[in-house]
């Protein structure tokens, strides 16, 4: 271990920022973007240490809502030997944390955790070192307790032995430093409290959309009425008796106003008359999925081949089975719209944001203004749940974007119908399955084609809003995410082809909203699954269990957990004995996250009223393997949050729009659901202390559609191959059966 | 145009500059009072984040022009309700159960479960469900938080 003095002052600075937002008046002083060690490959980027012993974890991964602001420390609190209390977080800070990758696709705790663990556990080892030196004592026979080393009667606290000072220490993340054995941890599989609850439920925690900076102003971006529309003319004579407008700025077809108030910001921005020309870019809603089917496939991804499905599907004697699935265009919704400020001084940006992803939209803002990353600073602050990529990017560009025009730090909130208007979407999803099924009922073939939008190669950057409009420098990438995970298939058919048509284009700017892409194609494979079971007249979990890889032990362990916690009535789909007006029944979905990760299995029960088509989930079983829990109360939480928030976008959800523009700009035009709406929730957590975690923030969601949909089946006989299920469609399904 | 406006928040009198009488109460008490329970979440009283207590009754601070409310009329924000020294029995009961994901939505939770049970004692699952039908979570918080309650309501 060396001694570093100078890093002593980037500490002090850094510290500021941990403890009160009050410094972020003064971001010029300190502006720090480069200063500090932000490689991942070092010690000194994720960990510091003061002469009072407290600890600060820099993490690039952040909490959106999710917990990880409580589980991140506490791996770092057991690795250190340090209690909680004494570690300070600081998130997303592109000055002060290490770029771990945006914060997405369950892999805080996966990813960013363990490489917190890896520096944890080597900034450990140096300390115990040096400790050893100092208390001449072998390293074997040292004590930790609370930060403080001791043997034979001597001590030596942890601020002591690097108080202020750096590690300088390289870390190897594909070959981590021995950590703790896990039958030593104390806070690590807890259900610790979470530290933010508190805050939250007295009104003191600061929100992103909370966040102020001296000599702010406040903006609103007024939107065009058409996408595509190009903007023609704008009235300032319209707003003159708002009090306190500054600046009504108009650059290309962005159109803004900057004012002393947010309420004369907000009503400026209704008021403010402009004239915008027409555009119609959209498809006709109503035939989307011929749009989708019609768009150009600029590449075929064959994600799964195995043997030879053509041959086998031309065998004589095989029945064939066709099905085609459908997923809705879905919005992020977030309960609080996105909210940015951001600042200009000395030719320098600092945007404060709730992005997912500061270092990326760091490298945005840079391209946006043309002036280099450096001089960009992008500062993580938790706004509402996200979910996905919303529009916090947005917001952060629209405010940079006013900022710069009127020269003082500008704070843009974003209205509800800016938030469901203009976040970009979850895209539409059409699948299409084909099976063949020999004389004795055996699968001997699966065919699947998932149209799906293109993912501009290695790129995530979501375009920006105010950038497109501005007509400013901007990547003009399509990025959905990685939504072509999950469309092979856990189960062993003897001839096996997936394949992504990946299009062109796609009516909406795409992202991705949680478990993008692994959902719908779980969706539509477990589904089909099930109707292939039921052409085997064979029960959904044994026709599933008989065709999983049989070394897949722990895949084979949470759908058996999942079936035991439901008391899964083991018979073929569906139930034949019921003539009531409601008809209940129990569907079964399994999925291998990734096929490389978390399993989940799921059981839904429902209730199904013939008259209205009304779909009732009454309860909800989860089985859950992640390996290594480090907090099982928050992993509840993270549950709850999957199975309620996608039975809400599988039953309800479905963004509405027109020729021109969204027209679903409300909770009244897109529902989501409600409490008397929410079933019973039963778990079994299966805890691996032995085995690495992996994520949990998304992979729970992917079983649900499905679920729901062979519960459906079971109830009533009818197969539901279209989200959302609403009434009308499940009652048309009903006729189109009958 | 600016002008003065009385108002009896968290149980004492203040006065704020206002360039205008409608102006709902949320940004009075975000923007002049510094407040940051009452949340805004849409503006259009659809979703419940923005509650606030005006005479013990859960209102949506976000439609209410301040014109509509008197000096006297009493206004309690979360802040108001309890402190994290002195919590309401609700507030204690959303920490014990964790029902917090994002906690966005939680001050309009709390707000109106507190108003609720204010009038409603020893209420069903079904009624507390029904209570807060108008609020609405996007985390997937509900069962949580109808727990909490339902303790806040044993309490």
């Amino acid at each position: 271990m060396t001694i570093h003095a100078s890093r002593r002052d980037v500490l002090k600075r850094g510290g500021a920022l941990v403890v009160s937002f009050s410094f972020a008046g003064a971001s010029g002083e300190t502006f720090a973007q480069g200063a500090k060690p932000l490689a991942i490959t070092e010690v000194d980027s994720f960990l510091a240490i003061d002469a009072r012993g407290v600890v600060t974890v820099y993490s690039g991964k952040v909490d959106l809502g999710t917990g990880v602001a409580t589980a991140l420390p506490q791996i770092v609190a057991d690795e250190l030997d340090v209690p909680l209390n004494r570690i300070k977080l600081v998130q997303g800070d592109t000055a002060l944390t290490p770029d771990q990758g945006t914060t997405w696709g369950s892999l805080s705790i996966q990813v960013g955790g363990m490489q917190l663990r890896n520096a944890a556990a080597t900034a450990r080892a140096a300390l115990l070192e040096e400790a050893a030196k100092r208390l001449s004592a072998k390293t074997e026979d040292l004590r930790v307790v609370d930060g403080v080393v001791s043997a034979g009667g001597k001590r030596v606290s942890y601020g002591e032995l690097i108080g202020g000072k750096s590690f300088a220490l390289k870390l190897d993340h594909a070959k981590p430093a021995a950590g703790k054995d896990p039958k030593d941890y104390k806070v690590v599989g807890k259900p610790v409290p979470r530290v933010d609850i508190p805050d939250k439920v007295t009104g003191r925690f600061i929100y992103m959309q909370d966040f102020r900076v001296p000599g702010m102003l406040h903006g609103r971006v007024v939107r065009p009425p058409a996408i595509g529309a190009t903007l023609e003319s704008v009235d300032e004579a319209s707003i003159k008796n708002v009090a306190g407008v500054v600046k009504v700025v108009r650059q290309g077809n962005f159109l803004g106003v900057v004012a002393e108030s947010e309420w004369g910001a907000i009503k400026a921005a209704q008021r403010l008359k402009a004239s915008w020309s027409k555009s119609q870019m959209l498809p006709d809603a109503a035939k989307l999925w011929d749009e989708v089917r019609a768009t150009k496939v600029v590449k075929d991804e064959v994600t799964s081949n195995v043997g030879n499905t053509a041959e086998a599907v031309s065998q004589a004697g095989a029945k064939t089975l066709n099905a085609t699935y459908d997923f809705a265009i879905h919005t992020h919704g977030s309960i609080g719209p996105s909210c940015a400020v951001a600042e200009f001084k000395d030719g320098k940006l600092t945007s404060w944001s709730a992005s997912q992803a500061t270092h990326n939209l760091r490298k945005q803002l840079a391209t946006m203004f043309g002036i280099p990353a450096d001089n960009v600073r992008c500062i993580y602050i938790e706004g509402s749940g996200c979910y996905g990529r919303n529009g916090h990017e947005d917001a952060a560009a629209d405010a940079a974007l006013l900022a710069k025009a009127v020269g003082r730090p500008v704070r843009v909130q974003w209205s509800r119908a800016d938030e469901h208007g203009w976040d970009p979407k979850g895209p539409p999803t059409l699948v299409d399955l084909r099976a063949a099924m020999d004389g004795a009922n055996v699968i001997t073939a699966w065919e699947s084609e998932f149209f799906i939008p293109q993912q501009t190669a290695g790129s995530f950057l979501v375009p920006l809003v105010a950038a497109t409009l501005a007509g400013m420098p901007a990547a003009d990438d399509i990025a959905p995410g990685n939504i072509f995970q999950n469309s092979a298939i856990p189960y062993k058919f003897a001839n096996i082809k997936t394949i992504c048509r990946r299009l062109a284009s796609t009516p909406f700017r795409p992202s991705w909203i949680r478990t993008p892409g692994r959902m719908q194609n779980t969706y539509a494979n477990e589904c089909f699954v099930d109707e292939l079971a039921a052409a085997a007249n064979a029960d959904p979990v044994e026709f599933r269990l008989k065709h999983l890889d049989p070394n897949d032990k722990r895949g084979i362990e949470v759908l058996n957990r999942a079936a035991a916690l439901a008391k899964w009535d083991k018979r073929p789909s569906p139930r034949r004995d019921q003539r009531g007006e409601v008809a209940t029944g129990r569907g079964v979905a399994y999925c291998k996250y990734e096929l490389t990760r978390t399993y989940i299995a799921a059981v839904a029960e429902v209730e199904v009223k013939r008259s209205t088509g009304d779909i009732r989930v009454t309860k909800f079983y989860l089985a859950h393997d992640c390996g290594q829990i480090i907090n099982p109360d928050g992993l509840r939480n993270q549950l709850d949050g999957n199975v309620i928030q996608t039975l809400s976008r599988t039953l309800i959800e479905e963004l509405k729009y027109d020729r021109s523009a969204v027209t679903s700009l409300d909770w009244a035009s897109y529902p989501i659901l409600r409490f008397p709406q929410i079933p019973e929730l039963v778990y079994d957590l299966i805890d691996r202390p032995n085995e690495r975690p992996w994520g949990a923030g998304e992979p729970a969601a992917a079983v649900v559609p499905s679920a729901i949909s062979n519960a459906v089946f079971d109830a009533i006989g009818v197969r539901l191959r279209s989200v959302p299920y609403t009434p009308d469609k499940v009652t048309a399904a009903m006729k189109g059966a009958a | 145009m600016a002008q003065r406006k009385s108002l009896n928040v968290n149980g004492k009198s203040v006065q704020i500059t206002i360039d205008d009488p409608d102006m709902p109460l949320l940004y009075a008490l975000r923007d002049n009072l510094a407040l940051h329970g009452p949340r805004f979440g849409c503006g259009l009283e659809q979703c419940g984040a923005c509650t606030v207590h005006v005479d013990g009754k859960a209102v949506r601070s976000c439609v209410t022009p301040l014109s509509s409310l008197t000096a006297q009329q009493k206004v309690v924000t979360l802040e108001g309700l309890g402190t994290p020294q002195r919590l309401h029995p609700v507030q204690r009961a959303f920490i014990e159960e964790q029902a917090v994901q994002c906690g966005y939505c939680i001050n309009g939770m709390i707000m109106e479960s507190a108003a609720f049970l204010a009038r409603t004692k020893n209420p069903t699952e079904a009624q507390v469900k029904d209570a807060l039908a108008n609020n609405l979570c996007r985390c997937g918080t509900h069962a949580r938080i109808v727990k909490a309650v339902m303790r806040a309501a044993g309490a």
